[in-house]
């Protein structure tokens, strides 16, 4: 689906007309699944043989259809909101607080659409009921050179996946196979909590944080996509096989279907590291995106 | 087998149930998360009465949005949250306060299965993430308690009508599916 908003005013984006569309934005996010992963989970009821699997992928693809029809969120669990801002070199950000933008955004989404207040401190567990506080929303900023849009996408991060993520630093010694098991190991340990049919996204390489950041990247990635290296990309493949081998199924119930999609992203790393990091989307896989041209014309992608 | 139960349930209804079997329910259940747990066994403790009755109940596991207007509440989206989180304390709270049914997703441990097989209780699995649909069934918000504890954590008093299909996922026989599922998943090195 796309839809134009023009923004108006002369140079520079107007904070007001931004700040409505990322409204629009998470509210898209919260309500519609992509269609890739619609597809997915259409998919994985038609292929399942197990009848609770089934029952259950029935429930889901109604609660997909409901909550696009009553334009309410598909979960209840609105997740902490993650926001990933690729901004073109060339594109005027100087004008603009974005962080206050997106802040204002969700804050005002939590009491409009509503979102549950999700956000707490995490020592004292105070909440604030604003979905707002330190580093949350947090932001992914990543400049691209020689563009002039600026592309924003939400992500409302659940717990129930979010909880799942692993990250080992495993001796080079391991290799290939200790980076297979390190996967296996972490959807066996993760079972029906992080609510399979998931998607999972692993990041091989870097220094721990890079290898969770690209897992994390991987788990966003369209399905239907491979990584452009072929190694890679044959490996996503069986991997993913090999974890639907596993039986764990729908919520854990049993069932041929554990993950929708398996995608891995990877960096070089020092001769004596090899971290791995696993994450997980729910089925409920949630993002949308926005572009905005220099010019201030705003597309929902 | 499929079951029309409604609450509060008794030991009967409860003991015929096994894993596989389908259940919509009708009646009062409650919602609660980890703060509630905390504090109704502190309560107990403390020899403080709870602001429910727990006795035959069946909890859900869910942290719902709701929405106030005119002075009454609205469950916008309700579905379950996971319930292994409470893994640790559940066995305690189905001992102490006697409830039958436990309404979540992604399952629960073997302590867990333990006290449901002493004291009578089933584990009804709903498909995580369903929120709209598990609203649908909700026909009233009779209360909240403990509201303090935030929108998520508090306890709300939700009248259901045909609440399902739960999937009974654990009974009072000792069989729990998420076992069975285990049990079946090959080792590493079988697939490796």
């Amino acid at each position: 689906m796309l839809s134009r908003v023009s923004a108006k005013g002369d140079d520079s984006l107007r904070e007001e007309t931004l700040k409505d569309a990322v409204k629009k934005l998470i509210f898209k996010a919260v309500v519609e699944l992509p269609e890739d992963v619609k597809r997915a989970i259409k998919r994985a009821y038609e292929s399942e043989d197990s009848e609770l699997a089934r029952i259950q992928l029935r429930v889901i693809l109604d609660n997909i259809r409901l909550a696009e029809r009553e334009r309410k969120p598909i979960c209840q669990d609105t997740g902490v909101m993650i926001f990933y801002v690729d901004v073109g070199a060339e594109f005027p950000l100087k004008d603009i607080n974005l962080e206050r933008i997106l802040s204002d955004a969700v804050q005002e989404s939590t009491r409009e659409i509503p979102l549950r207040p999700n956000a707490v401190d995490p020592l004292t567990r105070s909440n604030p009921g604003t979905n707002v506080g330190p580093s949350i929303p947090y932001i992914n900023w990543n400049v691209i050179p020689g563009v002039d849009y600026m592309l924003i996408t939400a992500v409302p991060k659940g717990a129930g996946s979010e909880n799942m993520s692993a990250l080992v630093e495993l001796p080079p010694v391991e290799g290939l196979r200790g980076v297979k098991a390190f996967v296996l190991e972490s959807v066996i340990r993760a079972g029906g909590k992080p609510c399979p049919p998931t998607i999972i996204g692993v990041g091989v390489g870097g220094t721990a944080p890079v290898a969770m950041k690209l897992a994390d990247i991987a788990s966003l990635r369209k399905i239907g996509t491979r990584n452009s290296d072929p190694f890679i990309a044959d490996l996503e493949r069986e991997l993913l096989e090999k974890v639907n081998s596993l039986g764990i199924g729908t919520m854990g119930l049993g069932g041929k279907i554990t993950a929708l999609a398996l995608h891995i992203e990877r960096a070089y790393t020092h001769t004596a590291s090899l971290p791995v990091a696993v994450r997980f989307q729910c089925w409920a896989s949630r993002r949308a995106s926005l572009r905005i041209s220099k010019d201030g014309v705003i597309e929902y992608l | 087998m499929e079951y029309q139960l409604e609450t509060p349930l008794t030991d009967e209804d409860v003991r015929k149930l096994e894993i596989g079997d389908i259940v919509y329910l009708s009646g009062l259940i409650y919602t609660l998360r980890d703060r509630a747990h905390q504090r109704a066994i502190e309560y107990k403790a403390q020899g403080k009465a709870l602001p429910i009755d727990l006795r035959g109940a069946v909890i859900y596991h869910c942290g719902p949005i709701v929405k106030e207007e005119k002075e009454k509440w609205y469950i916008v989206v309700a579905g379950p949250t996971t319930s292994a989180r409470l893994n640790r304390i559940e066995p305690e709270f189905i001992e102490k306060f006697g409830v039958k049914g436990i309404i979540g997703k992604g399952g629960m441990d073997n302590g867990v299965l333990e006290a449901m097989v002493e004291y009578g209780c089933v584990y009804l699995a709903f498909p995580g993430g369903c929120a709209v649909l598990a609203a649908s069934f909700i026909e009233k918000v009779e209360g909240v308690e403990w509201y303090d504890l935030g929108m998520a954590e508090a306890i709300w008093k939700l009248r259901v009508k045909n609440f399902g299909p739960l999937i009974v996922a654990m009974d009072t026989h000792g069989d729990s599916i998420y076992n069975n599922v285990a049990e079946l998943t090959p080792s590493l090195d079988e697939i490796l």
